[in-house]
């Protein structure tokens, strides 16, 4: 729960047993500031280079720069656009519009500087750590229109789902705009990120197509050191996603960093299991597909649930995942290329709901706001998941179908052949001779 | 002269170059190939779903020998080589026109 001036007001309301010194602190708190800063620099570790090289080595190797390529450019990008307004329209008071949205006062950042504070720590850290949540959210949907679409389409893509469908969403939740005030509980961003990108991910493989020759040609990783090494720094920068994202240094950010670990080891041990019962042998990407399902589906509960909690969120996640794989992939024949959506946004609906019930202290959990029952919290998650997957998709969808009309979407059938490295970016991953 | 060209399994190129050098066979070109044959593909897991690879990965070696070395070379790659099983491979054996030794200038079987 990543939270601005606003927002603290609810939490004072709900949770302020939780986050006891973090409210309305006027001074700054040093162990905080330091803990978010180090938590930046993990989550942008994430992106560059955890998962690029995760994403990178799970495509042909005529398309590797294609995708470290996509994934660098967004992070440019998407940091000078949140420099120019995103970060105002989402975390700036909206005034009379604050439940839809904020507005353009710190667009630019005016008033910026060192002694600034947001809570207790500087507003300087605070806009780079939400900043970092930013830039994952459009690299993780590359993962959807790998190995076919343009570079200039997927830059305009990614700018305007940023501003059209990221600032609507991450401010409904994040920014106290109106699901935050039904009390939806998104710890680090199991609906603002999962859900959203996961739901975008799959819109762009339907209306892009499929690669050539899917799903009846060998799509193998072409280097699956370099998908095991990305998915390595996945699992560590995720501390800094979920551990950060109280914005505090305490017993919160332990639990949130113990709740994560434990979903990702389980999640992971899950895909192996199944593999290896169904197939006859365990798969080092099914190890790691696992893992990346257990941190997503962790995501949204991470701040407010405990050990156990985390258990069967992470086992669950490791079933339903590998199943919504198999079924995008092989019943409906859409060309998810890096199964994005059966993933992160499965696992993101998952742990979304998941978060309604574990968060109760009969199952470990820190405890719902008072007076508050599973099955109401359940039904305010159920609602942010819908409202966001409906948003995703439809805005998605008309941008990528705008972009289409106007630039068009996908390269020549030539250069798909040829793959992307070469025919959009005249270099090559590797050489030989 | 001939050239044999065997395919065989990639894990089988120590014994075969180990075999070849005790009968004096000194000199091997090895490249990595891919091919199928009667084994035809496997199939291959990406995260739970199964693909039919068609090509599998062999190794491929080049032996220019002298005539009245060819048969026992082909006899010794066929004995390292073997597994019993589908896919150890082949061995093509060709005629060999010329040889030539770049340093020296040395030509036919002096130059081998």
């Amino acid at each position: 729960m990543q939270i601005n001036v606003n927002f603290q007001t609810w939490l004072l309301a709900t949770s302020f047993f939780i986050l006891p010194q973090t409210v309305f602190a006027a001074e700054l708190n040093q162990a905080n500031t330091a803990w978010v800063l180090t938590s930046t620099a993990l989550v942008l570790f994430m992106t560059i280079p955890g998962l690029s090289l995760f994403y990178g080595g799970l495509v042909s190797s005529k398309n590797v720069l294609s995708i470290l390529m996509q994934c660098f450019t967004i992070t440019c990008l998407v940091s000078i656009l949140w420099f120019a307004g995103v970060y105002s329209l989402i975390f700036a008071d909206g005034g009379e519009l604050q439940a839809w949205i904020g507005d353009w006062s710190k667009a630019f950042l005016p008033d910026i500087n060192t002694t600034v504070l947001i809570g207790d720590i500087p507003e300087t850290a605070y806009f780079m750590f939400q900043m970092t949540f930013a830039i994952i959210s459009p690299a993780l949907i590359v993962g959807g229109f790998a190995e076919r679409m343009k570079f200039s389409a997927m830059l305009w893509f990614s700018a305007l789902w940023l501003i059209l469908v990221y600032v609507p969403i991450c401010h409904w939740i994040w920014g106290g705009g109106w699901l935050a005030k039904l009390g939806v509980m998104d710890f680090a961003g199991g609906i603002v990120i999962h859900v959203n990108a996961g739901v975008a991910a799959l819109v762009a493989a339907i209306v892009l197509g499929k690669r050539k020759g899917f799903p009846h040609v060998a799509m193998p990783p072409h280097n699956m050191t370099m998908v095991v090494t990305g998915a390595g720094m996945l699992w560590v920068g995720w501390f800094g996603f979920n551990g950060g994202s109280a914005l505090t240094s305490d017993g919160r950010a332990g639990m949130a960093i113990l709740v994560t670990h434990i979903g990702a080891a389980s999640g992971a041990l899950t895909w192996m299991t199944i593999e290896w019962l169904r197939f006859g042998k365990p798969s080092v990407l099914g190890i790691v597909t696992g893992m990346v399902a257990g941190l997503g589906t962790i995501t949204p509960a991470s701040g407010f649930i405990g050990p156990f909690g985390a258990l069967v969120i992470g086992v669950t996640a490791g079933i339903v995942c590998f199943y919504a794989t198999q079924y995008v992939k092989r019943k409906l024949k859409i060309d998810d290329s890096l199964d994005v959506f059966p993933v992160h946004g499965v696992g993101g609906v998952i742990g979304s709901l998941l978060t309604g019930v574990f968060a109760t202290s009969q199952f470990g959990g820190l405890g719902l706001p008072e007076g508050v029952t599973i099955s109401h919290q359940v039904g305010v998650q159920a609602l942010a998941v819908l409202v966001t997957a409906i948003w995703s998709a439809a805005f998605s969808f008309a941008i990528l179908k705008g972009l289409d009309a106007w630039i068009g979407l996908r390269v020549t059938s030539d250069e798909e052949v040829q793959g992307l490295d070469i025919s959009l970016h005249e270099e090559t991953g590797y050489h030989s001779l | 002269m001939k050239l044999i060209t065997a395919i065989i399994k990639p894990f089988k190129m120590d014994d075969v170059r180990e075999a070849l050098s005790e009968i004096g066979v000194a000199g091997v070109t090895a490249t990595e190939v891919k091919g199928f044959g009667r084994q035809k593909g496997h199939t291959e897991l990406y995260r739970g779903a199964e693909y039919v690879v068609d090509f599998l990965p062999k190794v491929k070696l080049e032996i220019a020998v002298a005539d009245d070395v060819v048969d026992k070379a082909v006899e010794t790659i066929v004995k390292a080589a073997n597994t019993g099983k589908i896919g150890d491979g082949k061995i093509f054996v060709s005629n060999l026109e010329q040889v030539i030794r770049i340093r020296t200038g040395e030509t036919g079987e002096e130059a081998i």
